[in-house]
């Protein structure tokens, strides 16, 4: 470093304060990098964040985290512990109790010991349980995390080896819902990652949340001497020629670099490249599948109200329909998570009950109605998002959540685009991933959502693999 | 520095990657990988570490040369001539 350049010259900025961006940060710091993370929002967490209203926090993003392991290396998360040289209870993660996957006639429950999964197969589709052994054997093989690997077709692959169309729709459900950029179908190494990470791995949290994680992530950079500015808004990366030069703030301040890591998304990127956002290459790949949540707060313990599960990923249709909404909100299918059905330690508990419902909305929808329209709009979907749920929740009576509910807020796909900056309200990017990291710019570099490596663990791994291939082992180091 | 020492660097680099691995009983002239739970990114931790405390490079190709700690020592010792330690 030359001293001279004082506090605009940095060896490395990440655009990006969320799990991919600080994992990266931590790794680069770790090695006397001078390192800089830019966020535009004052919150860290990126598309996993908090938020406080009502007097109580709210997570955005986080069901649960996946991956979750007792201890044993090997795994994502002792992978990412380790190289992030925090402590096995650093996340204080807490395992679930079970999920389920709820089908018109069939149920999958499923928890953190594979062997569930497997027997419920075998008892609702018993000619199917050895095409099920023969498609685990083949995810066990694969390597999805070759950065080089090609993008293959999950749903060829799958539908060669299990032939009935439900089951298929049953495991693709959760896989896609938990990750999924493209309609559909998913990358094949993508449906092998997430396989393991909520089918052999498994769902936990930690009581107080994903803050607990971010606490954890913030400490360590700071630690480390990272340095961090946020409500710093990156205005565009000065590029010249083949190489990336540094970023210009929104403020006008300009900052150099030797590499740059961008955490905001591929199509995103660009456009803070210099390319046209309403550009034909940057639209094909600005993701078509946004969400929306209800959250519910109620006066009673769920299970005390006849429910112990996790999460439930429900679908009431022959077929499984993972695709932009056609309506504001698609009630055929979603995601039921309710936070307070962890095993937490003692009698430790979160004081209220909350239940969270998630399902695939119309971005433009929610984007293209004014203010007042939109409260109102909220306000009518919310009752029939929660009932259109509350069918695959036997145990608990519409009646009674309606009656318990003591405070409530909903997130839209505008929510989440003002907050994120995604293009679409995407959570899960662009529908083609940078694999390898790589740009047209040789020393700017994708991590996070769309390198492609999905969820919490997933974004953190994602940070620290572009940090090591593209900065400590890079020939211009 | 003798052979023993650098043995000794390299015991220390891997106490500070993987806390939870017992080194007490590592033979010298056994790979690594086959006592420790290490994987590659552990051996890229160790190259960084070799290279932040000690100021040696250890390019990419040459990584399979510290697969062992007799190894390591091997490989190392003219590098640390060579660092003037």
């Amino acid at each position: 470093m030359e001293e001279s350049k004082g506090d605009s010259a940095f060896d490395t900025i990440i655009i990006g304060c969320g799990m991919a961006g600080l994992a990266a940060g931590i790794r680069l710091a770790m090695f006397g990098k001078r390192v800089v993370i830019l966020e535009k929002h004052n919150a860290p967490g990126g598309l996993n964040s908090f938020y406080f209203q009502g007097g109580r926090k709210f997570d955005v993003g986080l069901h649960a985290v996946t991956n979750f392991v007792e201890r044993g290396r090997g795994t994502p998360l002792g992978t990412l512990l380790r190289q992030l040289r925090l402590p096995w209870d650093a996340f204080k993660l807490c395992p679930q109790n079970s999920s389920r996957i709820a089908f018109p006639g069939a149920n999958l429950k499923f928890t953190n010991e594979f062997a569930v999964l497997e027997s419920e197969v075998a008892r609702e589709f018993p000619g199917d349980i050895d095409a099920f052994r023969a498609l685990r054997k083949l995810v066990l093989e694969h390597d999805a995390l070759n950065l080089e690997g090609k993008v293959t077709s999950a749903r060829k692959i799958v539908s060669g080896i299990v032939a009935n169309p439900v089951l298929q729709d049953m495991l693709f459900c959760p896989l896609m819902y938990y990750g999924s950029a493209r309609e559909r179908d998913m990358d094949f190494d993508q449906f092998v990652t997430l396989w393991k990470a909520i089918f052999e791995e498994g769902f936990s949290r930690p009581l107080e949340g994903v803050r607990v994680i971010i606490r954890a992530l913030l400490d360590r950079y700071r630690s480390l001497g990272g340095v961090r500015k946020m409500r710093c808004a990156v205005k565009r990366i000065l590029t010249d020629g083949s190489e990336a030069k540094g970023v210009e703030l929104e403020s006008g301040e300009l900052l150099t670099a030797r590499q740059i890591i961008s955490t905001a998304g591929l199509p995103e990127t660009e456009v803070l490249c210099g390319a046209d956002r309403n550009a034909g290459t940057v639209q094909s790949n600005v993701g078509r599948l946004s969400f929306g949540e209800t959250i519910s707060f109620l006066s009673e313990e769920p299970s005390a109200m006849g429910c112990d599960e996790t999460i439930v990923f429900f679908n009431d249709s022959e077929r499984f329909h993972y695709e932009q909404a056609a309506q504001p909100f698609d009630l055929r299918s979603g995601v039921i998570c309710i936070p307070n059905n962890y095993k937490y330690p003692g009698n430790q508990a979160l004081p209220e009950g909350i239940l969270r419902i998630t399902g695939i909305a119309s971005h433009d929808y929610w984007t293209g109605i004014d203010e007042k329209t939109y409260r109102r709009e909220k306000g009518e979907w919310f009752p029939r998002i929660v009932s259109s749920a509350l069918r695959f929740l036997p145990g608990m009576k519409p009646d009674a959540v309606e009656a318990k509910t003591v405070y409530r807020d909903m997130f839209t796909p505008r929510t989440i685009e003002k907050y994120t900056s995604r293009f679409g309200g995407a959570v899960y990017g662009a529908p083609e991933k940078a694999k390898n990291g790589q740009t047209a710019w040789k020393n700017l570099f994708i991590a996070g959502t769309d390198q492609g490596f999905l969820g919490i663990v997933g974004a953190m791994l994602s940070g620290i693999s572009i940090a090591n291939r593209n900065v400590l082992m890079g020939k211009d180091r | 520095m003798t052979k023993e020492d650098i043995k000794k660097v390299v015991l220390e680099i891997i106490s500070e990657i993987a806390p939870d691995e017992d080194l007490s009983n590592v033979q010298s002239d056994v790979r690594l990988r086959e006592q420790l739970d290490l994987d590659s990114m552990d051996f890229l931790d160790i190259v960084m570490e070799l290279r932040k405390k000690h100021g040696i490079e250890v390019p990419e190709e040459d990584y399979q040369q510290l697969a062992s700690l007799d190894s390591c020592a091997d490989y190392l010792t003219p590098k640390f001539a060579g660092a003037g330690a």
